[in-house]
């Protein structure tokens, strides 16, 4: 058996499962909907151009907290980084405030900008802000101390120390920050979407609660799924483009 | 001023600043105070909230919550984790569809997890353990899948029984993975209980009380319960720090 049968032969059981229990009624269908249901409504909402629609807006608001955040996690975890002092004033307070799960804040930043658009990007903001500050900020404290003193003996303006040899020695580290960033950015969304939210995807999942129509949960949960992947997937291509030098050196 | 105070007093300096811009915003009555309370009045709620209030059945809700979520979700992901590590046809058949599974968001599970086991106590402690259970999962696999193949060798060498092979090689070099699972499962799952009290109905424990919070406008309890959370946060990644500094002892012995 190849490596690919057997890798999918167990989500072939597991559906074959699912389609059997459906038929022969094992379970009511309040708490397991036939294959052909969730088909069904995710094909409708897909047919009603809502399905396109949400998933836009979802990715709209990932992108504007993930943007934000990164940006700001890149400046603030840079300065922390570089300078002693800055961190030393800094780490602290960050840290502490850094401990507090982004969904708790959600409440709070309601009543701060109201329920709209403002919310949501705020905390997805926050919550890809955290990871991001905490790589660059250790990516750039982990550059070999031979790397810096190179770029001294060979008198490096301060700036050109940074572009050219601390800032490329702690992209991996960058990486690992904003990968995780990306990944909390999109958790923080669909939570924001279930919490408060009349659009997106997450709303779907909520309104199909509401509506006790579990194929449309089911349904929603799946192209969760695959969004979240081809998100992931497109930020590791950029990832390998942007590390081939060291492949290449290794 | 010595060395080692430095950095202290400068990581004190940016929060007491704060603290007294807010103070002097409080009471040149800047913003109104349903807004903005000062933080006298903050702590004059924390102290109501410790000693009239429900505040120490509430952290001592969430905390139980989040322990018994972990418990159930962390030993399942241990189990599930070396048998896809250790057994190279459990990998193959079980590891896509685990790696498929883990694309999902995990609050994408709540609305499903309510409608299966309701919005009470068993759909929160259900949604705590799964959380619990992926990081948990990830780890020990990666441990026990990463046997240095000199190690295998070894004990093929030795002849060793299938279940000695496990005793005494497999699982003792799965073991840091483990631990780094154990650590994420416990962090995973805190967070996971906020998040479960937040968004499922609500009972006693933190997010309930930021909830309130929010229903009656009362942000120096939010203030407050959010300053708990911080602190408890503080402590577990703190325990968690502790046990992978241990484990690394262990590895270096």
């Amino acid at each position: 058996m190849s490596r690919l049968t057997t890798a999918l032969a167990a989500p072939a059981l597991l559906f074959a499962l699912w389609w059997l229990s459906a038929a022969q009624g094992w379970l009511p269908e309040q708490l397991l909907p036939a294959p052909a249901a969730v088909w069904d409504a995710l094909a409708e909402t897909a047919a009603s151009g809502d399905l396109q629609a949400d998933i836009l807006i979802s990715l709209q608001r990932v992108g504007a907290g993930f943007a934000l955040g990164a940006l700001g996690g890149l400046a603030f975890g840079g300065a922390i980084g570089l300078s002693r002092t800055l961190r030393q004033l800094f780490d602290p307070l960050f840290l502490l405030l850094a401990q507090v799960p982004p969904l708790a804040w959600i409440p709070l930043v309601i009543l701060a900008v109201g329920i709209d658009e403002a919310m949501k990007v705020t905390v997805i903001a926050w919550a890809s802000f955290v990871p991001v500050v905490l790589g660059v900020a250790q990516g750039i404290r982990d550059v070999p101390a031979p790397l810096r003193e190179l770029g001294r003996a060979l008198t490096f303006s301060p700036w050109d120390l940074v572009s050219r040899i601390v800032f490329p020695a702690a992209v991996p580290a960058i990486f690992t920050g904003l990968r995780e960033g990306l990944a909390n950015a999109w958790q923080t969304l669909v939570a924001a979407e279930l919490f408060a939210s009349s659009e997106g995807l997450g709303y779907l999942i909520s309104l199909g609660r509401q509506l006790f129509q579990l194929d449309l949960v089911l349904a929603m949960v799946l192209v969760l799924g695959i969004v979240g992947l081809s998100v992931n997937s497109a930020l590791a291509l950029v990832e390998r483009r942007l590390l081939r030098w060291q492949a290449q050196a290794a | 001023m010595n060395a080692p105070a430095r950095p202290i007093l400068l990581g004190l300096l940016v929060p007491v600043l704060l603290i007294g811009l807010w103070q002097a915003i409080a009471a040149a009555h800047l913003v109104a105070p349903y807004i903005l309370p000062s933080p006298a009045a903050v702590l004059a709620r924390f102290g109501d909230e410790l000693d009239g209030g429900t505040f120490g059945s509430d952290v001592w809700a969430s905390l139980t919550r989040a322990l018994v979520g972990f418990a159930i979700g962390a030993p399942a992901g241990i189990g599930f984790g070396l048998l896809l590590g250790l057994s190279r046809l459990a990998g193959r058949l079980f590891g896509p569809l685990f790696l498929a599974y883990r694309q999902v968001a995990l609050f994408a599970w709540v609305p499903l997890l309510s409608m299966w086991f309701g919005g009470g106590e068993a759909g929160k402690l259900a949604f705590i353990a799964m959380a619990a259970f992926a990081p948990a999962t990830v780890n020990t696999w990666r441990g026990a899948a990463a046997v240095p193949a000199p190690y295998r060798e070894l004990s093929r060498a030795l002849t060793l029984g299938r279940l000695d092979h496990l005793r005494l090689v497999a699982l003792p070099s799965a073991l840091p993975g483990v631990l780094t699972g154990l650590r994420s499962a416990l962090i995973h799952a805190w967070l996971a209980t906020v998040g479960a009290e937040l968004f499922l109905d609500i009972a006693p424990g933190l997010g309930g009380r930021l909830n309130e919070g929010r229903d009656k406008f009362e942000v120096d309890l939010m203030i407050v319960a959010l300053t708990v959370l911080a602190t408890l946060g503080l402590g577990f990644s703190q325990l968690a720090a502790a046990a992978e500094r241990r484990s690394i002892r262990w590895r270096r012995r």
